[in-house]
């Protein structure tokens, strides 16, 4: 069993999951060690993982939510894939985290939720959960949190039933103590939350006082970790998960174009938090309908598009299959869009709160005709920000819709974020026609002959009126044509309008060591994995080369050089092969090797590392 | 609005109109230039925005803004750019099928939320672009290419829609009273908030004479009324008949018969906000039972309401009034944040 004394482990990494009940709180406690963790300088990445149903029965299987969260003396790329620490709020907690732990974590559990009828919930057979599960290993902390929490809020006029609501804060309170944070600023979150609502305050700041207190009295024989922050570059930092980056992006690039920003949008699964950012954030000009369907939400960004607006619409997967035949109309009238497409565990509804990079080759073709857009991805919760803002960039210079994919992983996970300062950013400059531009005969498809981009002409602007539609229109004149060879030259002049972005965006970057045999490749919210497997593979002395692509059509220019050179390359991504496939039929010869998952889950770097480290040696 | 006098020349642009000869559409498209002139809103302060369907080409021969989507999502994208920018005036032109079955949805929505749209439906009862399949309008029992032994569905009668989605303003005319129509259209531009203006439109291909038993210029006095705010409503060729109440029901009877006189004349009050009149003054003659009441033409209802684009806008001026954040830097910089020296 346990030993008497605490030990003091010093750690350059530690993965910490929290899991409970849907009702337990555990997203909130989650949020908050994160948070704390980043202040004191730590490297966060984070990732809920929630169940779909909002409140499954208690105590079940099924409604089992976590949150896991990596902290690091330095950068963190990933969540991090198995616990060092696991908070188990009740057996069926433990059961679905059996696969997620280190064989020696720690595990907290509240034993007070331990009995005979909780383990029967979670489908136990016998008494002792652990032996059942061959978890002989870990570092059993028990602790009869409910009692602790009713006593600790005796006296504090709070009634029984909602004391248990702040039972999570006696965890947290526990590994504050575990991980040797204050819990000074833990206060003051809590003050922000509950502020207006002074028993509720002060029910949750004694019952999280007594969790650390209850660590430091026990002495609970089990090793705390400390984890030394690390000095990021200077500034103001904040914590920022990919939907709210998203949505800070879109707005960065509206104050910067001098156009106001509008959202339309319908709530879907993960999604939704974009469209709660920018409904708060009126202050900033943000106007955001909520519209009575998928279809509505991209149509009402077309018509802002038109009116002369950024405009958005997000959504996820299912939402992007109804929003095609507007994209194509936005793709012939070329109109500025951006769609951000968060992607979920599909088809169909498929798993709708999991993380999958599936919706790739929809994103690139999913529409009738020959219908191109520039599509973009994300690599991580911060970079969310930056690749909104060039989305919109891109959309409003190029006159074209813009989808850029995020996933479910990247945009409820998060990551320490410095607040840039706005001069950091490109200037956004829109293609408008000019006044004089009427008398050389302006016409709404007249373009730069250079980039192939129309001139903007937006209702208000006297003199301009104009037809836009979805037929085909002549490339001179801009009236209706059905001629087969103006047919031809306007499908050639749009693919050309797409192909010519790669004029403006950043060339494909190799990372790790560059002089190596195989090169791995990777794009959007899987970054942060093949990251750390490539890493730890070069701290080992092995040579791995690494690409990314955020900027998947076009091509970064050099692709094909840099993707040519390597003797063997491997794509890395979470659906059966869509990026692989789109480079083979890209870049003529290439015949790339793939590394494919499709679990709803992120890749875990051990995984990776093994099939490199294979790779290497055949 | 601006003070130049405008011209239904000015709303025409310098493409040749292509539907059909005798195609009710050229009379409805004269009908709204002439409003527009009247109305006074420079072209270029003007948006057309349309959806699918022989109806939904007017855009192109307009000489405004315009914007030919596609099927069903007019309504979807006229709320979008009145939303964006409420400064414009915003037309929204539409057919049965374009606005009542494919476009349901966001027809409804647009008239509950109120976007300050002028809508131009032109009802001709047929899929005339696809060539004859009946629509959500057609009579039950209507015999076209989709239903070569007759419908077996009820239609939407489109002014019980727009009232049942809560709509505060609708009018009915014909596409050959040119006069009628210049009328209701100019006051659906002047009503702020969703105004629906149902056109009864020919289409002389595939339905030819579709509202005849109404349109008639024989029968029309007597098959029709047109509606009045704060006249009585009477009809017929010699204007000597009357709506009057009949228990629940509207009844129209002849004034100086069975003991009715001009003073049970019902007078017409398109400003009530209560819709149930005039969802009975909508209804009259549309429900496909014999109920001998005249086709109520003109202005059904008009009432006065927030509009949604006004509202969104003020709610933006008013957070921006309460918060001092005015920059993405300012705001950030009030949240939780920490420093790294």
């Amino acid at each position: 069993m346990l030993e008497t004394t605490t030990k003091v482990k010093e750690l350059e990494k530690v993965v910490i999951r929290f899991s409970g009940d849907s009702g337990d709180g555990m997203q909130l406690v989650g949020n908050m060690f994160s948070n704390l963790s980043a202040f004191i300088g730590n490297g966060i990445s984070t990732f809920p993982d929630y169940p779909a149903e909002v409140r499954a029965p208690k105590g079940t299987l099924s409604g089992v939510s976590g949150f896991q969260v990596h902290l690091g003396a330095k950068s963190v790329y990933t969540p991090g894939d198995k616990a060092d620490v696991l908070v188990a709020m009740n057996p069926a907690a433990l059961k679905v985290n059996v696969n997620n732990i280190k064989k020696n974590a720690v595990v907290i559990y509240d034993t007070d939720s331990f009995a005979k009828s909780d383990l029967d919930k979670a489908l136990f057979t016998t008494a002792d959960p652990f032996e059942e599960l061959g978890l002989g290993s870990v570092q059993q902390v028990p602790v009869p949190m409910t009692t602790m929490v009713k006593s600790a809020v005796e006296g504090t006029g709070m009634d029984p039933k909602a004391a248990m609501k702040s039972k999570n804060m006696f965890a947290l309170g526990l590994v504050c103590w575990l991980f040797d944070r204050p819990l000074e600023r833990a206060i003051r979150m809590l003050e922000n939350k509950f502020g207006k609502k002074p028993t509720v305050l002060e029910a949750n700041i004694k019952v999280l006082t007594d969790g650390y207190n209850y660590g430091n009295n026990i002495h609970a024989s089990v090793s705390t970790f400390r984890i030394e922050g690390h000095a990021s570059r200077p500034g103001t930092y904040m914590d920022v998960n990919g939907n709210k980056a998203t949505a800070l992006g879109l707005v960065a690039a509206a104050e910067k174009s001098g156009l106001p920003l509008f959202l339309g949008s319908y709530p879907i699964t993960p999604a939704t938090d974009i469209l709660h950012e920018l409904a708060k954030l009126k202050n900033l000009n943000v106007k955001t309908v909520q519209a009575e369907d998928e279809i509505a939400g991209v149509c009402t960004a077309i018509g802002a598009s038109f009116a002369g607006r950024l405009a958005v619409t997000s959504t996820s997967g299912p939402g992007l299959a109804l929003k095609s035949e507007a994209i194509g109309l936005a793709v012939m009238a070329e109109l500025p869009l951006v769609i951000i497409d968060v992607q979920r565990g599909g088809p169909s509804t498929g798993l709708p709160t999991k993380s999958e990079q599936t919706d790739l080759l929809q994103a690139l073709y999913g529409r009738n005709g020959e219908s191109p857009v520039v599509v973009l991805s994300a690599a991580t919760p911060s970079d969310c920000f930056d690749m909104a803002y060039m989305a919109s960039k891109i959309a409003l210079e190029h006159m074209t819709p813009v989808i850029l994919l995020t996933d479910a992983f990247i945009a409820n996970g998060s990551s320490a974020w410095r607040i840039p300062e706005m001069n950091e950013f490109p200037e956004i400059k829109p293609n408008y026609v000019k006044p004089e531009m009427l008398e050389e005969g302006w016409k709404p498809y007249k373009r730069d002959e250079e980039t192939k981009v129309r001139y903007w002409a937006v209702p208000g602007m006297e003199g301009f009126m104009h037809r836009l539609g979805g037929l085909e229109k002549d490339y001179n004149t801009s009236a209706i044509s059905t001629g087969a060879a103006n047919h031809q030259k306007m499908v050639d002049t749009r693919r050309e309008k797409i192909a010519r972005v790669a004029d403006s965006i950043p060339a494909l970057e190799v990372m790790g060591e560059k002089d190596s045999d195989l090169l791995v490749v990777s794009w959007g919210g899987s970054f942060g994995h093949v990251y750390e497997a490539v890493e730890e593979m070069n701290a080992q002395g092995k040579k791995v080369a690494m690409a990314h692509f955020n900027y998947i059509n076009p091509l970064p220019a050099n692709a094909e050089e840099i993707l040519k050179s390597y003797k063997k390359v491997i794509v890395c991504e979470q659906n059966d092969g869509q990026f692989a496939g789109y480079l083979r039929m890209k870049i003529d010869g290439l015949t790339p090797l793939q590394f494919n998952r499709v679990e709803g889950q992120p890749f875990k770097v051990a995984d990776l590392v093994e099939c490199f480290t294979k790779l290497l040696e055949e | 609005m601006s003070e130049k006098q405008y011209t239904a020349k000015d709303f025409k642009s310098d493409q040749y109109v292509r539907w059909c000869p005798g195609c009710g559409d050229h009379a409805v498209i004269n009908s709204l230039q002439k409003a527009m002139a009247e109305l006074g809103v420079a072209p270029h302060d003007t948006v057309v925005i349309s959806g699918i369907g022989c109806s939904s080409r007017l855009p192109y021969y307009m000489g405004t803004y315009g914007f030919h989507t596609i099927h069903g999502r007019g309504a979807a994208i006229a709320t979008g750019v009145k939303t964006a920018n409420p400064a414009l005036t915003v037309w929204q032109v539409t057919g049965d099928g374009d606005c009542m079955a494919i476009g349901g949805n966001h027809f409804i929505h647009s008239v509950r939320r109120n976007v300050d749209l002028n809508i131009l439906l032109m009802n001709n009862k047929i899929y005339g672009l696809t060539k004859g399949q009946y629509s959500p309008t057609s009579a039950r029992g209507f015999v076209s290419k989709s239903s070569p032994y007759g419908t077996v569905e009820d239609p939407f009668i489109p002014a019980e829609l727009t009232l049942g989605a809560r709509g505060n303003f609708f009018a009915r005319s014909i596409d050959n009273d040119l006069a009628t129509s210049k009328d209701v259209i100019l006051a659906a531009a002047q009503h702020k908030g969703a105004s629906v203006v149902e056109m009864l439109v020919n289409c002389v291909i595939f339905n030819d004479g579709v509202h005849l038993c109404v349109t008639d210029r024989e029968i029309r006095a007597e098959r029709t009324i047109i509606l009045r705010h704060g006249e009585k409503m009477i009809f017929g060729k010699e204007q000597n008949k009357g709506l009057v109440l009949d228990g629940y029901k509207l009844k129209a009877v002849t004034i100086g018969e069975d003991g009715y006189t001009m003073d049970d004349v019902l007078v017409h009050d398109a400003h009530c906000k209560d819709n149930s009149m005039h969802f009975k003054l909508a209804m009259m003659g549309c429900t496909g039972e014999d109920d001998g009441l005249p086709v109520a033409l003109g202005i059904i209802r008009c009432v006065d309401a927030p509009t949604y684009d006004e509202c969104v806008e003020a709610q933006v001026e008013e957070v921006k009034a309460q918060k001092s954040a005015h920059t993405l830097r300012e705001f950030l910089l009030q949240g939780e944040t920490w420093e790294v020296k």
